[in-house]
């Protein structure tokens, strides 16, 4: 919806810069976030009615117009008060942040308190209120103002009678005023049915503004809504609206856009294993991260340490709780180990604990906006957002818009803002109530696994902007020593945390054991075997000397038996004479040899 | 500025100031019906003075001037205010306190 309306609001904003600048000349009123929905401020030249029920701001809307008009547009003001005294009014104005006594002697501003008292005035015949015109006429001349504030005229139909002659002069007076070119200001209090008690709206017909406080569960928000603004688009919807220490400034604005500079420099979660998810390096700075989750599943424990992490690298930190006061995160903070005392002593850290419903959403963002201002911290925690919820009452699209703001606000200043969330246990995880889950840049998601008789929480991320994030579940452990992320196993029955997972690591540990044993035994097995082998080869080694050298002594023995035969077949032949001839020689025995 | 004194007195029992702007028929009306009602009671014992907004508009800031003609009684206090072309006798006679001289 947020989307929608800024897209919206650019269209606008295009054709105005096309065409609407040629037709309908615009006065810029300074108030914030008023200029963008009606596309540069209140028609100039013309009267515009400015009408709300009692404390609603009528007032300082008109004052802030003029004096934004003197300080920052260079068009002197005319304030004509039926109401309060210039004192007061300078008065008020100061919680503002406007000197309008200072503007008065610069002659920037001109403030006239007209004062009517029905009991010292008679009435006999015909009269017209030309002195009413020849004052506002004098004080206009007097600065040369351009712009008009009349609050409110309607206090005239109290102290005269003829409320024919009034009309008609108001009328007269509402057209004199367009004549002299001041881009007037008119304020009326709302009446039962009409915009205004006395229905001066029918004669001030360019621009009407209605302005509204409404009580929502017991919480006030502020409202304004552009009724009708004659020759001009303009945005038409209910703007939530507050007014802070710098004047009114009206939800959402629109002009901060998607232009803000941004940064490429990484900070740690705190979390090494959640670091190590995100690329190993952490947010990228400037970042607005959300986490959702149910109840105690961890959540401010995250931000304990981001907060942690980020006052150990000596910046500023300002934390908003809206559900445990500061000596309550302190405490529980230092049960898992962190401490976070040291660092409000070091003046690095600002816990701000307020209840949601303490004030409406606009307050609650004004004094957001004036921590910041204050202490101008590099990451912001708030804790949680979705409590707020209360505040917003039946409109959750109010808080959207003033998260929206508030993530405007910090991308500005380049401050790191770290979102928590309850999502209640029946929703869907991924559809948090408060619509924003689109405005941030790093979603991580704490769930609950139900399993084996136990609840065990585990973390993912469910997007990151810019950085290849890891897909994983991670189981989310609150130890001693802070949140370790343990890697998620992965079981036949799908993701085991919890005793499960204890029961899987034993497991896994029972496996390697028994695999070790096995492939010991293989070795074992294997070494004898080849002791063996080797002390069969030995053996036949032994087996071959052996036959060698009975090898040896065969061949020896043979040759020895042949030389003997030899000498005996010699000897016998000799002994019988049967070789007469005494040449021949008698045969030599060879020498024994292989 | 036309300021007109009767009777040159220093101290007036009554001391009117009548607001106009320029001299409109209704203007001139107003100061005839006064002059007239004032020589019929108060004669001699009053001051009238005429103050013109369009010569002296800064004046109208000092008596809450808004409706024109308005005539301001400074005099006996406490100050009262009359509207209107004072075509009324009677009720400029209650709206000045003026009591009957018969």
């Amino acid at each position: 919806m947020t989307y929608l309306q800024r897209s919206v609001n650019m269209k606008l904003k295009r054709i105005s810069s096309q065409s609407m600048e040629r037709t309908l000349p615009k006065c810029p009123t300074g108030i914030a976030g008023f200029d963008e929905i009606t596309l540069g401020g209140l028609p100039r030249g013309r009267p515009s009615l400015i009408c709300g029920g009692a404390g609603c701001g009528k007032t300082l809307f008109g004052i802030e117009f003029l004096a934004r008009g003197a300080q920052d547009f260079g068009e002197p003001g005319v304030c004509i008060s039926f109401e309060e005294t210039s004192d007061d009014l300078a008065q008020n104005a100061i919680s503002l942040g406007f000197d309008l006594k200072a503007l008065e002697r610069a002659n920037r501003l001109f403030i006239d308190y007209i004062h009517i008292d029905k009991s010292e005035i008679a009435e006999t015949g015909e009269y017209d209120l030309e002195g009413l015109f020849i004052r506002i006429g004098s004080a206009i001349d007097s600065i040369g103002a351009k712009r008009v504030l009349l609050d409110t005229p309607e206090a005239l139909f109290g102290g005269l009678n003829d409320e024919g002659v009034l009309r008609s002069e108001l009328r007269r007076l509402f057209r004199w005023l367009k004549d002299k070119g001041v881009t007037a200001v008119i304020t009326g209090e709302k009446g039962e049915g009409t915009l205004t008690r006395h229905g001066i709206e029918e004669y001030v017909s360019d621009c009407v503004v209605l302005l509204d406080h409404r009580l929502q569960s017991g919480v006030v928000t502020r409202r304004m809504r552009v009724l009708k603004y004659r020759g001009s688009m303009h945005g038409t919807n209910e703007y939530p609206f507050l007014i802070g220490q710098k004047g009114i400034s009206v939800l959402p604005v629109t002009s901060l856009g998607l232009n803000h500079k941004i940064s490429d420099e990484r900070i740690s979660s705190g979390i090494p294993g959640l670091d190590e998810m995100l690329e190993g390096q952490g947010y990228y700075r400037g970042s607005s991260i959300l986490v959702s989750g149910t109840a105690g599943t961890g959540k401010s424990s995250m931000s304990a340490h981001l907060v942690n992490a980020a006052c150990a690298r000596g910046e500023a930190c300002l934390y908003f709780s809206f559900e445990e006061s500061p000596d309550q995160i302190l405490r529980n903070m230092r049960s898992i180990g962190i401490d976070l005392a040291r660092w409000i002593k070091k003046g690095l850290l600002h816990i701000h604990s307020t209840r949601p419903t303490a004030y409406g959403l606009e307050l609650h963002l004004v004094e957001m906006h004036n921590l910041l201002e204050q202490h101008k911290p590099k990451v912001v925690v708030v804790d949680p957002l979705s409590s707020l919820m209360s505040g917003a009452g039946e409109n959750p699209g109010d808080l959207t818009n003033m998260v929206l703001r508030v993530i405007d606000r910090l991308k500005q200043l380049g401050t790191t803002a770290f979102f928590t969330s309850l999502t209640s246990g029946g929703h869907a995880a991924e559809a948090t109530e408060l619509n924003i889950s689109s405005l941030v840049d790093t979603w991580l998601l704490l769930r609950d696994l139900e399993s084996d008789g136990e609840r065990n929480r585990v973390l993912y991320v469910l997007k990151s902007r810019g950085m290849a994030h890891s897909n994983q579940l991670r189981e989310f452990l609150m130890t001693k020593n802070g949140v370790e992320l343990r890697e998620a196993y992965l079981g036949p029955a799908g993701l085991l945390t919890g005793s499960a997972r204890v029961a899987q690591e034993a497991r896994e540990r029972d496996n390697e054991l028994m695999l070790k044993r096995e492939s010991e035994d293989r070795r074992l097995a294997l070494n004898r075997k080849l002791r063996a082998a080797e002390a069969q080869i030995l053996a036949l080694e032994a087996e071959r000397e052996a036959a060698q050298l009975e090898l040896k002594t065969a061949a020896i023995e043979n040759e020895n038996r042949r030389t003997s035969a030899l000498t005996q077949r010699a000897d016998m032949a000799r002994s019988r004479k049967v070789n007469s001839s005494p040449k021949a020689p008698r045969p030599q025995i060879p020498e024994a040899g292989v | 500025m036309m300021a007109i004194k009767k009777d040159g007195m220093a101290r007036p029992e009554y001391d009117l100031r009548l607001y106009v702007a320029g001299q409109t028929p209704r203007s001139v009306q107003a100061f005839a019906n006064l002059t007239k009602i004032c020589e019929e009671h108060l004669a001699g014992r009053y001051r009238i003075e005429v103050i013109d907004l369009l010569v002296h508009p800064q004046l109208a800031k000092g008596d809450q001037i808004l409706a024109i003609p308005t005539l301001v009684r400074t005099l006996p206090e406490p100050i009262r205010k009359i509207i209107g072309d004072l075509s009324n006798k009677e009720r400029v006679l209650v709206g000045l306190d003026v009591r009957s001289t018969e």
